[in-house]
């Protein structure tokens, strides 16, 4: 074992080595270190927050379509109800337009009933004095029996 | 073996466990030692070449290559050199946040420098123990230089320089730390008013004095012994393809077994070196006993 100045070159050398790693070398490996783990780590919970994120989007989808599906049922009950309203009232209508026509029906009826009835009086009139005319002609004239013959044909 | 017939076995072994050693000698002036006698006689004022330029080269590839990885770092996603880098360092930190309780930006650099760099140290050894230096000295002849005499060890974790020197830039990062976050008093307080109260301070002293010492000897020691251990081995295999055909065969059989089973020491050896300078820094930072 010979010792000689290679020790104190290799104490030098040694502590060389050791300075440059400490000032050049072990900063940066270790930053860059550190660096990723927090990356890895915000990935991680960017993750987890994406998961989270789809439940709440599949829930709230869930809970529109239950919304949509409730009124959808709610516009078809109206509008059944409102197609059962206007049967109704086309009911009403139909009945209300029928009375009316048979009220004017009858009172059509009516008039011509008395308009025939007219006529009728009239006719049975002339022809009762007509035929008294015929009966009578040997022994009246019809101007002085006239008197006569209207009150019969007002009896008609 | 590289070597000629004429080499025996134990100067095969001691070839390979002397440095390329760079000093100055009275007889010959300034220049690379001849043998580990010339290496020794160089004393402290020598050099040991090959393991600086092999410590810092690989040095110097770590931190190319985190350099490289820092500079164009992403947060998202990663491409495969960040993404190996990034598994070292979390590694590192990993252990870094078990061990260390304390707040210091210092040490988890210094834990992935040390595992980063005793790690590729190690790895050298896995390289046939005489590829390298075989190439190294066929290319110093063409210089004129006798390949016997030329030498290259290329594991820097089996020179104790590299280990001490390591350990005792730890020791030092200690006793700082020690001083500055638990204070002066405290830090002494600790030497010597423990295990056995005021009235035995010397005892105390001489107990917390070696537990302390011995942190960076024991440290600076493990790694030493286990790769140095292990190189030896090596060579050893190494000296038995010269021994004719069964010894050559069982020995590509031991060299492989052996390697394979080297890769755990030195996984183990760079990650120990690692995990104890994190424990003892640690202990520097606590400020409560």
């Amino acid at each position: 074992m010979n010792f000689n100045l290679t020790l104190i070159g290799q104490m030098i050398s040694f502590g060389v080595f050791v300075w440059f790693t400490m000032t050049y070398v072990w900063a940066p490996i270790v930053n860059a270190l550190e660096a990723r783990k927090a990356k890895v780590a915000e990935g991680l919970a960017a993750a987890e927050r994406g998961h989270h994120e789809q439940e709440l989007g599949r829930k709230r989808a869930v809970e529109t379509m239950h919304e949509a599906k409730v009124r959808a049922s709610e516009v078809i009950g109206q509008a059944q109800r409102r197609a059962t309203e206007i049967i109704e009232q086309a009911k009403l209508d139909a009945r209300a337009e029928g009375d009316r026509m048979l009220v004017a029906a009858q009172a059509e009826l009516e008039q011509e009933t008395n308009r025939a009835r007219e006529a009728l009086r009239s006719k049975v009139g002339e022809l009762a004095v007509a035929a008294a005319e015929k009966i009578l002609q040997k022994e009246i004239n019809a101007a002085s029996h006239k008197a006569i013959v209207d009150s019969f044909a007002k009896q008609i | 073996m590289s070597s000629s017939e004429t080499l025996t076995s134990q100067a095969y072994i001691q070839h390979h466990l002397t440095n390329l050693t760079f000093g100055y000698l009275p007889e010959r002036g300034w220049g690379f030692a001849h043998n580990a006698a010339e290496a020794a006689q160089m004393g402290f004022l020598g050099i040991n070449v090959d393991t600086m330029f092999f410590s810092i080269l690989l040095g110097g590839l770590f931190v190319w290559f985190f350099k490289k990885v820092a500079d164009s770092v992403t947060a998202g996603a990663p491409g495969s050199a960040q993404n190996f880098a990034e598994w070292v360092v979390e590694f590192v930190d990993e252990n870094v946040r078990n061990s260390f309780s304390g707040k210091n930006p210092l040490v988890a650099p210094l834990g992935l420098t040390i595992f980063c760099w005793v790690l590729l140290m190690n790895t050298m050894d896995l390289i046939p123990v005489d590829l390298l230096p075989w190439l190294f000295g066929q290319s110093a002849s063409l210089f004129g230089a006798d390949p016997h005499h030329v030498f290259l060890r290329v594991v820097p974790t089996t020179d104790p320089n590299t280990t001490f020197g390591m350990a005792l830039v730890v020791f030092g990062l200690m006793i700082y730390y020690s001083f500055k976050v638990k204070g002066a008093a405290a830090f002494i307080g600790e030497l010597t008013l423990q295990p056995f109260g005021k009235w035995a301070i010397p005892a105390n002293l001489v107990l917390e004095g070696i537990g302390l010492i011995s942190k960076p000897i024991s440290l600076a020691l493990r790694l030493f012994g286990n790769m140095y251990a292990g190189e030896m081995i090596f060579i050893l295999i190494a000296i038995m393809y010269g021994g004719g055909v069964v010894l050559g065969v069982s020995a590509g059989l031991l060299q492989f077994v052996w390697a394979v089973f080297h890769i755990l020491i030195i996984t183990l050896q760079a990650f120990i070196f690692m995990v104890l300078t994190i424990v003892y820094m640690d202990m520097a930072h606590q400020t409560h006993h």
